[in-house]
């Protein structure tokens, strides 16, 4: 594990138990307790993630609102100060390079959050496109992100704050928050990647390990855990959110994942990718997004092929044993023939061809 | 984790118990300590043969996918079947109640392949 990267946690996750893995290149906590369990107590109670692995950068200048409208397919002219948008890159030909939530901080000054595996490949592809008047920084240095999750988010995070956090809304976000007892202030939006109510909070690194002590203090009596990244996937899987690599990638465009909402092709301005998505949108895609619920015994997983008798129809882009339905799920490519609910297919698990059917998504929807 | 001393052990951390003419085989306390919550158990059936060093099964867990493999060559006698409903007792007591298969091998002497329970302590020190 010494020459992956860590996160400023990292000298934490042995006092929590943490089985760390190389996840990308980088020593993350895939486990503290199990992840059946941290999935359930994120699902009933709260969890607390180290997710500092993630990139951010800072885009400003009076050009950055016309130079994100051309390099993003949402229309961020929607939003304002303190408001965040899903987002993403595109290449040309459609293919996605990345999906961000993008972060206005003020008029002429946004945080995009890109995932840790595109992070180079991101801030170049906005270095190569840059205009005079914009200015790119790359901050992830600087920060570390956590991630408050699930019905007990907010009653243990207001206990360090004066800040009334009823008054976030959904993707919307404060500045400057003041924790009792850490030195830097913080941006805390209510976002997350768990299908469940939480916030995300941005720190300068160095209050990140003082945060996090105080969250796992003061959620004690609320039942708060630190959650590995094996519950993260399985959480944010149940809630059907796309986990960039397996739903998105260069070869899959955010129409085919079923993403269309953020994927603005009436905006006023030309963007990259928007002639193949608009032509997608308008025409409809060959294949599709849909979710799949084993009939046989077996658990789709990422890249198992999937048939329609003896023709391969598409593929798993991720799917495991969902712990909250107690079920064996998948999402997956199909081409669109097959996209109707109750339509049987057949995946191919190993040497055997098992049936499942296709359900509705997403699996998951907060009560 | 616990190794229990009258077992035998393969590097692919199984454990094979001998009963007068059977073995019956499961994975380790330690196989499933690395594995997590482990979701899913395919096994073969009674009457397929296993053969040394190949897969003839496989443990999933919440994340990944393990193969089984044979830690010697015979014919399946027995299944445990309880394992379809309830994989999580590969977890709760892998020397137990997760009891994977019962062989009754070809060549009695196979066992003297296997490691004892301090070789196989051994090697997962060695491991880590």
């Amino acid at each position: 594990m010494k020459d992956l990267k860590q996160t400023p946690l990292y000298p934490l996750y042995q006092k929590y138990q943490a089985k760390v893995i190389d996840f990308g290149g980088w020593a993350l906590p895939v486990q503290f307790d199990g992840i059946k369990k941290e999935h359930s107590i994120t699902r009933n109670a709260v969890g607390l993630f180290d997710v500092s692995h993630m990139g951010e950068i800072v885009v400003s200048g009076k050009g950055s609102l016309s130079f994100l409208q051309q390099m993003c397919t949402n229309d961020l002219s929607l939003i304002k100060p303190n408001k965040a948008q899903y987002t993403f890159m595109c290449y040309p030909n459609g293919g996605t390079i990345d999906d961000l939530i993008i972060y206005q901080l003020e008029e002429q000054k946004y945080l995009l959050v890109v995932n840790a595996a595109n992070h180079e490949k991101d801030l170049n592809w906005l270095l190569e496109h840059k205009q005079e008047d914009v200015e790119i920084t790359d901050m992830s240095k600087h920060y570390v992100q956590l991630a408050i999750q699930g019905p007990k988010a907010q009653q243990v995070l207001q206990k360090i704050t004066e800040e009334d956090l009823s008054e976030i809304g959904f993707f919307s976000f404060k500045q400057d928050v003041v924790f009792e007892g850490v030195k830097d202030q913080a941006l805390v939006a209510r976002t997350g990647y768990t299908g469940e109510d939480g916030f995300e909070i941005y720190i300068q690194s160095t209050s990140g390990t003082v945060l996090w002590e105080k969250l796992l203090e003061s959620g004690e009596p609320d039942g708060i855990s630190p959650i590995g990244l094996g519950a993260r996937d399985t959480l944010r899987f149940e809630a059907c959110l796309p986990l960039y690599g397996n739903e998105l990638s260069e070869a899959i465009t955010p129409i085919e994942a079923g993403l269309g909402f953020a994927v603005k092709t009436n905006k006023p301005n030309d963007f990259i990718g928007k002639d193949v998505l608009h032509k997608q949108k308008e025409q409809g895609v060959t294949r599709t997004l849909v979710g799949i619920e084993m009939i046989d015994r077996g658990i789709p997983r990422h890249e198992y092929p999937v048939y329609d008798g003896d023709t391969c129809i598409g593929f798993v882009t991720s799917g495991t044993s969902a712990p909250t339905l107690d079920k064996n799920l998948g999402l997956a490519l199909l081409d669109k023939d097959f996209s109707e609910e109750g339509t049987i297919v057949t995946v191919k698990i190993r040497n055997k061809y098992l049936q499942a059917k296709v359900i509705k998504t997403p699996f998951y929807k907060k009560g | 984790m616990s190794i229990p001393k009258e077992l035998h052990y393969s590097k692919e951390h199984e454990w094979v118990k001998v009963e007068g003419e059977t073995f019956r085989i499961g994975i380790t306390a330690h196989a499933q300590d690395e594995l997590g919550d482990i979701v899913f158990v395919e096994l073969p059936e009674a009457g397929d043969t296993i053969q040394e060093n190949e897969p003839f099964g496989s443990v999933e867990s919440v994340k990944t996918v393990s193969e089984l493999y044979a830690p010697l060559s015979g014919e399946v006698i027995e299944v445990n079947e309880e394992l379809d409903d309830s994989p999580e007792f590969v977890n709760e007591s892998p020397y137990e109640k997760a009891w994977m298969i019962v062989v009754k091998p070809n060549d009695a002497s196979d066992i003297e392949k296997l490691m004892t329970a301090d070789q196989y302590q051994a090697m997962i020190e060695e491991d880590e």
